[in-house]
């Protein structure tokens, strides 16, 4: 029992190190103002489709690791992947079965939760940054969310197939 | 975590998911409010940091290794080409240095018959910037020295070509340094030509300071140098800063629009020098130091 639970939390772990790992890389500026929030787009995908594996305390976590690893506010990103973690946990059993593209607008919607929490915790803290490219990454992860669906799906299966 | 798979979203063992959510959101606003209040965080702040710095150092090990391979497979002819050009360059310095050393003295000479306190001696440690992009709306870099090698916070930083920003956070393998160029940073400049006192603040952007705060009648002029004042106590005195580009003087304002272009290459720095400013605060005995005031 103990071993397959392991097994399982493999790909979890893997893939958000590997999220996190993204989220620093450093990129030139016009990247950087359009890359997706890659932590938020993992931790959306196992809370759908695997809710089991990845709770609300992992999630916790995880946004306190990205805040140390960010130097923010400590608890940002925390709350923020708290709240997306929480929705989408909540109702994944009605999103699973959505089409794709409506599974995308979906993702987006919940993307512009996380952006806008942390663009709340940063304007309450004095030290707002305006403009609209700051929604930018919501956008793109949206798009790119067929692609991480599709990754993810095949690392999780193979996994599975050999568990 | 249960090991089964849920059917519902109401099969996790303990609190409700609902309940859950809520406790973990009231710890994340109390974290919030505690960091931002006082720094009574530091503590989980440096464990957090040690856990982090292993994913830190995976993503700089690429551009490491790229930065490695490059340097290892540079042709001869270009090897020899830089060993020239530094070694003319080192004789340069080595003429200018020799009358430092006389002017220095005289300086200290000088001082000492005004009365005035000598200039504090000042070592230096070369650390290195890791390849990690923090918030890219803020300018914030880290470096590979931390706690365990005397760095402390508010410690000034150099590179090769004047004041780069200053640490902000120190764990113990690594710190977190603020670029001049922040918004948020400000640090206190003297005009080297004439003296006058001003405080250039950040912008944002890397290649841009203002000044803020010079009158429209201010004796100031673009080519100005920018040096350090050393007045808030955070830089040490006589480094620059950078340099006036532009004056725009507006008659119907109380300030002009000054902007200067930082001395640092604040985009490009590899490396930076930190600064420590006296005594045997410094990490060990065999950091070079800047200049040797004779007493």
């Amino acid at each position: 029992m103990r071993g397959r639970e392991s097994g399982d939390l493999l790909p979890v772990s893997a893939s958000l190190l590997f999220a996190l790992a993204l989220a620093i890389i450093p990129l030139p500026e016009v990247a950087q103002t359009l890359w997706p929030d890659w932590v938020a787009l993992v931790v959306i995908y196992w809370s759908f489709m695997s809710p089991g594996r990845l709770g609300l305390l992992s999630a916790f976590f995880l946004g306190l690791m990205l805040d140390a690893l960010s130097g923010a506010l400590l608890g940002q990103h925390a709350l923020a992947l708290l709240s997306v973690a929480y929705l989408a946990l909540r109702f994944h059993l009605r999103i699973r079965v959505f089409p794709i593209w409506q599974m995308s607008i979906t993702v987006m919607g919940l993307l512009a939760i996380y952006q806008f929490l942390l663009f709340w915790v940063d304007g309450v803290a004095g030290r707002t940054v305006e403009g609209a490219e700051r929604w930018a990454p919501v956008l793109v992860g949206g798009l790119l969310w067929p692609l991480v669906l599709g990754f993810l799906e095949n690392i999780r299966e193979d996994v599975s197939a050999h568990v | 975590m249960s090991a089964q798979r849920p059917i519902t979203g109401r099969t996790f063992r303990g609190p409700s998911l609902g309940m859950r959510f809520f406790l973990l959101s009231l710890t994340c606003l109390s974290l919030m409010v505690l960091d931002h209040r006082q720094s009574h965080l530091s503590r989980i702040r440096e464990g957090l940091a040690v856990v982090a710095y292993p994913i830190r150092a995976l993503v700089d090990l690429p551009f490491y290794a790229w930065r490695w391979g490059g340097r290892s497979i540079t042709e001869r002819g270009k090897l020899l080409d830089e060993n020239d050009r530094l070694r003319r360059e080192q004789l340069d310095l080595n003429v200018r240095l020799q009358r430092l050393a006389t002017l220095e003295a005289e300086n200290a000479r000088l001082r000492a018959m005004m009365d005035a306190s000598a200039r504090v001696t000042e070592r230096v440690l070369a650390a290195e910037i890791l390849s990690v992009d923090l918030d890219p709306y803020r300018h914030r870099f880290a470096i590979n020295k931390g706690l365990e090698d005397g760095v402390y916070v508010g410690q000034a930083l150099l590179d090769a070509n004047g004041v780069v920003g200053q640490i902000v956070r120190a764990d113990p393998l690594a710190a977190e340094a603020v670029l001049i160029s922040d918004a948020d940073h400000a640090l206190p400049v003297t005009v080297n030509r004439n003296g006058l006192r001003t405080i250039a603040v950040g912008t944002g952007e890397p290649d841009r300071l203002s000044l803020p705060y010079l009158t429209n009648n201010a004796d100031i002029q673009p080519g100005d140098l920018l040096v350090s004042s050393g007045l808030g106590g955070a830089f040490p005195a006589g480094y620059p800063v950078g340099t006036v580009v532009s004056v725009d003087r507006r008659p119907g304002q109380p300030f002009a629009l000054v902007s200067a272009e930082p001395a640092a290459a604040l985009a490009r720095a590899q490396e930076v020098l930190l600064i420590w400013k006296d005594e045997p605060a410094g990490p060990d005995e065999s950091t070079p130091s800047l200049a040797e005031a004779p007493q």
